[in-house]
């Protein structure tokens, strides 16, 4: 078993001595840096009264550094980045499902409380009713 | 195709070797952590549908403001910040293990899988103090026109919008929240501990077997690796786990 295992690996990928663990400091000080920064943006949306559009933005910015996180675990410490381009594209390109499973489950949340807000009927509705059911749920 | 490109290359596809340049084991545990991947993107998508659909959700810096031993300090995302530094140096002693194997380095692998099981401890440790103070921790909400304490649990939510009653104790009173927030919260940070549990047995096992000398009598430590890329990938985890729940 592990003879035939052996024998599957055509190349090793260099080790690097030294090297690898400078580089492993360098990502390891980026990805907190970049913990720290989200922690600020975070903090500041808490502490600051702002339009919700900025707040939005915000929050944009902090899943982009996010995704730029799980970029250098994968990259740099699960060495994704070293394998050879077949076996990293089987890995990413069943991921980019992700596109269409997060916005079109957001969008529906989204449309779904619309519905809600509007008791079912078009978002403007046509007849208002008393307001004396304001949701109780 | 040219045949110098072909010298260059070596015959992925022509059998007697990995095309991926990769060990069988190593090969399925890349897609076991991508099937996993949607499972914790189905979980966390589950969560933001729920969460556009409300009109109103709480505010994480005010549920995740403790810290163990200061009291009523108001300290928002410092304890989960603390958890988040704990597993990204877990992460880190975790590749300097894999880096020690590659060296065939036995005191290194035994020396950096020890800090790196201490740190699974670390973080677990946290989260069950987190558990319980969402848990015991209870808030004075207006239910039905009485006042009632509660604290977060999967059925109740005391972090809803402020009452219209005057406060109690120095304390606001609130309305109480949508209830799949407590659902969702232990839900998921429970799927994901519980992912760091079995990271954390994986790991002891690990390291039994490199101190009784299994994988100097294999040669390689490339079982260590494997472990690695599925410690890594708890942490990827969390890093998600941590925008969706806590900082977004």
């Amino acid at each position: 078993m592990e003879h035939s295992a052996n024998s599957e690996i055509t190349f090793h990928h260099e080790a690097g001595g030294d090297d690898f663990v400078k580089k492993i400091i360098k990502t390891t000080v980026l990805l907190s840096v970049i913990t720290m920064i989200e922690l600020g943006l975070g903090l500041t949306m808490y502490a600051f009264p702002m339009a919700e559009g900025f707040k939005l933005f915000l929050k944009g910015v902090i899943v982009i550094l996010s995704l730029a996180k799980a970029f250098y675990i994968v990259g740099i410490f699960m060495h994704l980045g070293d394998e050879i381009k077949n076996l990293i594209m089987t890995i990413c390109v069943p991921l980019m499902l992700f596109i269409w499973f997060i916005a079109a489950f957001l969008m529906d949340g989204n449309s779904w409380k619309n519905l809600r807000n509007s008791r079912g009927k078009s978002i403007v509705p046509i007849e208002q009713h008393s307001p004396a059911a304001e949701g109780h749920h | 195709m040219s045949t110098a490109q072909a010298q260059i290359q070596p015959k992925w596809w022509s059998g007697g070797k990995s095309p991926f340049n990769v060990e069988y084991g190593k090969l399925m545990m890349w897609y076991f952590l991508m099937s996993d991947t949607f499972t914790f993107g189905a979980f966390l998508i589950s969560y933001g549908t729920i969460r556009f659909s409300q009109n109103y959700w709480p505010d994480p810096n005010q549920v995740f403001n403790a810290f163990p031993f200061a009291g009523h300090a108001n300290l928002p995302l410092a304890f989960v910040s603390l958890m988040t530094f704990i597993l990204i140096v877990s992460s880190v002693t975790m590749v300097l293990a894999v880096h020690a194997g590659h060296k065939n380095d036995k005191q290194g692998v035994i020396k950096w899988m020890i800090w790196t099981i201490l740190g699974g401890i670390a973080f677990l440790s946290c989260q069950a103090w987190e558990w319980a103070h969402l848990i015991t921790g209870e808030h004075a909400v207006l239910i039905n026109g009485q006042i009632q304490h509660i604290g977060t649990t999967v059925t109740m939510n005391p972090w809803g919008a402020a009452a219209n009653v005057p406060m109690i104790d120095g304390h606001h009173v609130t309305t109480t929240g949508p209830v799949a927030f407590g659902g969702y919260f232990f839900g998921i940070t429970g799927f994901h501990g519980f992912h760091v549990l079995s990271g954390v047995v994986i790991n002891i096992v690990m390291l039994i077997m490199a101190i009784n000398g299994t994988f100097e009598r294999k040669g390689h430590y490339w079982m260590i690796e494997k472990a690695g890329l599925y410690w890594h990938f708890v942490d990827l985890v969390w890093v998600f786990v941590f925008l969706c729940f806590y900082l977004i």
